[in-house]
């Protein structure tokens, strides 16, 4: 391989890639780039510049975003960013909780309803959630669960159960039985061998998928918008879509805020890529 | 340590029997190996044994004990898989200690067993390592050591070496046979490999379609196969047969005039079975008429095969003049007196 390297055409052929990729890079960064510089220009309207530098960077659409009040005096971000944050947790962890024991079971046990229920769980994934927003409503409104974050994780559970079921299927399923039947001749119940041997070789895909039901739920608009009216129910999609008035558009606000809401998903996918990567299970059996 | 009894063990998966009522018992401190071909029942047998399956009929007894509907973990039995079964997230120590943790023993207690395990498979280097960080051989000796430092009543070992190579194979062979003597365990351990089920047994079980074949002394079952199942399987290369019919006291086929071994009660015709190593070359006409087709020359011994009277036949032979056998040639060959076995044709069974 150095050997190769040190040929001129490898060389020139590498310099192509490497060119190529960086052509990739910038494709993918510049309207990213973009968004920054806009949330760091001191105007309201985008600059008309090919390259996304601010000319004069201020802080000043991040400073009226964060501290967003309402008429009452109530600070409405911090209401708000905290909706979000408990609506996303609620939602990936009712997801977790629930499509655990449901997935183990649907891939360790042959029960009646097993291949019928996987395929009825399977249908409901392919319709888009829009599609049920006027049921949801009304469910909702009957419920008197209209405008509230409990109403909204019932409704984004609905949908991050199934697809983490079939996530956590697969995981389980991919993890040897011999490992259990160890832990049981080991002196393990059923559901010890559960808790203390497939949860744990379950980590990396567990952490997938409660990453995924956060960010389905972090960044969903149309049924928050549906389903919450009073400003301080918002959840922070439906606040940046605010700041898009039928009137004036506050891109610098936009900016901002779409920024502040990338956050937590990056530093949250940052935290977890040890689990991203996997292989947690590798060298457990066989040679 | 305790013995194993079974009695009229019978397991169906999925409307196909797979244990049809097995009796069988290992004493205390016995080594016993099933072996037979890949779906006999031998793995089936074992996870019954185990609990991991449950029978359809009939007991299983360790000790007094009968733990035929017992959960696993009841059992106070051991088993090293054929792929091991590391829990990959605990490292070495933890994996040796996982089974002692669950049964609640003191923490003095599980460091001493860890420590004594580790000294005697010599996995005192690796306490710290990762089942992912470590080569097969490591990762079968942890296999071992788990299952040892939880001092069962039984061990069971489920093809533990099969996914090893040769030389190591051969190596953990003598190891585990080493083990037995030192711990006075009683063990059942399952195989296909025939090498592995000679060498480590005290006492073979040969089973065939989720039946016992023949159970008995390995060398026993070698040198009086019941069957010629058990003859064509125990023994590499592979138990000759040919078909004889019995004329003048002799029995006769093309290619075959050998006289009935006496004693035997042989009524018109008889299924004839010779190991490839107890024939010879004849000085004179011998027994057998051999046509070689290929030899394999291995230096000291060489192997011809070849056919006599139409049907497949292989001899060992030694010394200088089988070096001399060529291809196409027909060999006289003389067979061992007591080396031919006797099989009814009809039912395949030995004839006493």
């Amino acid at each position: 391989m150095s050997a190769e390297r040190r040929r001129p055409g490898a060389l020139l052929a590498e310099l192509g890639v490497h060119a190529l990729l960086l052509g990739a890079v910038a494709f993918a960064l510049y309207p990213v780039l973009w968004v920054v510089a806009l949330a760091l220009s001191p105007g309201d309207a985008p600059e008309a510049s090919i390259l996304p530098i601010p000319t004069a960077p201020s802080l000043r659409h991040f400073e009226a975003v964060v501290t967003t009040t309402s008429s009452e005096g109530v600070w409405l971000f911090g209401r708000q960013l905290a909706n979000s944050v408990i609506t996303a947790v609620a939602t990936s962890v009712t997801a977790i909780v629930i499509a655990t024991p449901a997935a183990y079971a649907l891939a360790r046990f042959d029960f009646v309803g097993a291949r019928s229920g996987t395929k009825a769980l399977l249908a409901s994934q392919m319709f888009p959630g829009v599609a049920a927003a006027i049921p949801l409503y009304l469910l909702l409104n009957a419920l008197s669960l209209l405008d509230t974050r409990s109403g909204l994780v019932l409704v984004y559970a609905t949908s991050a159960v199934p697809f983490a079921i079939f996530q956590l299927k697969s995981a389980f399923e991919g993890i040897p039985r011999d490992l259990e039947e160890a832990a049981m001749v080991d002196g393990a119940t059923r559901f010890g061998a559960f808790v203390r041997v497939v949860l744990p070789a379950a980590r990396p895909a567990l952490a997938i998928t409660a990453l995924f039901a956060f960010m389905t739920a972090w960044n969903e608009f149309i049924l928050a918008a549906t389903f919450l009216s009073s400003e301080d129910m918002y959840t922070l999609p439906i606040v940046l879509q605010r700041y898009m008035g039928e009137y004036d558009a506050q891109w610098g606000a936009f900016a901002a805020g779409s920024i502040l809401v990338s956050v937590p998903v990056m530093a949250l996918f940052y935290a977890l890529q040890r689990n991203l990567v996997g292989g947690l299970t590798s060298g457990g059996v066989k040679g | 340590m305790a013995s194993l009894t079974l009695s009229g063990v019978e397991k169906r998966l999925g409307g196909q029997p797979i244990l049809r009522g097995i009796d069988l018992a290992a004493q205390d401190g016995e080594l016993v190996v099933l072996v037979g071909p890949s779906g006999c029942g031998k793995s089936t047998l074992l996870r019954t044994i185990a609990g991991l399956e449950l029978p359809d009929a009939g007991t299983v007894k360790i000790g007094a004990r009968d733990v035929t509907h017992l959960a696993p973990r009841d059992r106070d039995v051991a088993m090293v898989f054929q792929s091991y079964a590391l829990y990959p997230h605990l490292s070495v120590r933890e994996n040796l200690a996982f089974g002692l943790k669950l049964r609640g023993e003191s923490k003095a207690v599980i460091e001493e067993r860890v420590r004594e395990v580790a000294a005697m498979l010599g996995l005192g280097a690796l306490l710290d390592r990762y089942p992912r960080e470590m080569s097969g051989g490591q990762r079968q000796r942890v296999a071992m050591g788990r299952a040892i430092a939880r001092r069962p009543q039984l061990f069971l070992f489920d093809e533990p070496l099969s996914n090893l190579d040769a030389a190591l194979r051969s190596e953990v062979r003598v190891e585990i046979k080493k083990l037995h003597a030192d711990l006075g365990a009683t063990m059942v351990y399952v195989t296909h490999d025939q090498v592995e089920a000679m060498t480590l047994a005290d006492r073979l079980v040969v089973l065939r379609a989720g039946d016992v074949e023949q159970a008995g002394p390995p060398l026993e079952v070698y040198r009086r196969p019941a069957s010629r199942f058990v003859a064509s399987f125990m023994g590499s290369p592979s138990m000759n047969f040919v078909e004889a019919a019995v004329e003048d006291g002799a029995l006769v086929a093309e290619g075959l005039r050998l006289p009935v071994p006496a004693g035997r009660d042989v009524a018109r015709r008889a299924l004839v079975g010779i190991r490839p190593h107890d024939v010879a070359l004849a000085d004179g006409e011998g027994a057998l008429a051999m046509d070689v087709e290929v030899v394999e020359a291995m230096g000291f011994e060489a192997y011809a095969h070849g056919s006599v009277g139409g049907r497949p036949f292989v001899a060992r032979l030694e010394g200088e003049r089988a070096q001399a056998v060529e291809v196409g040639q027909r060999l006289a060959l003389d067979v061992a007196p007591g080396a031919v076995h006797l099989f009814d044709p009809e039912t395949e069974r030995a004839l006493e």
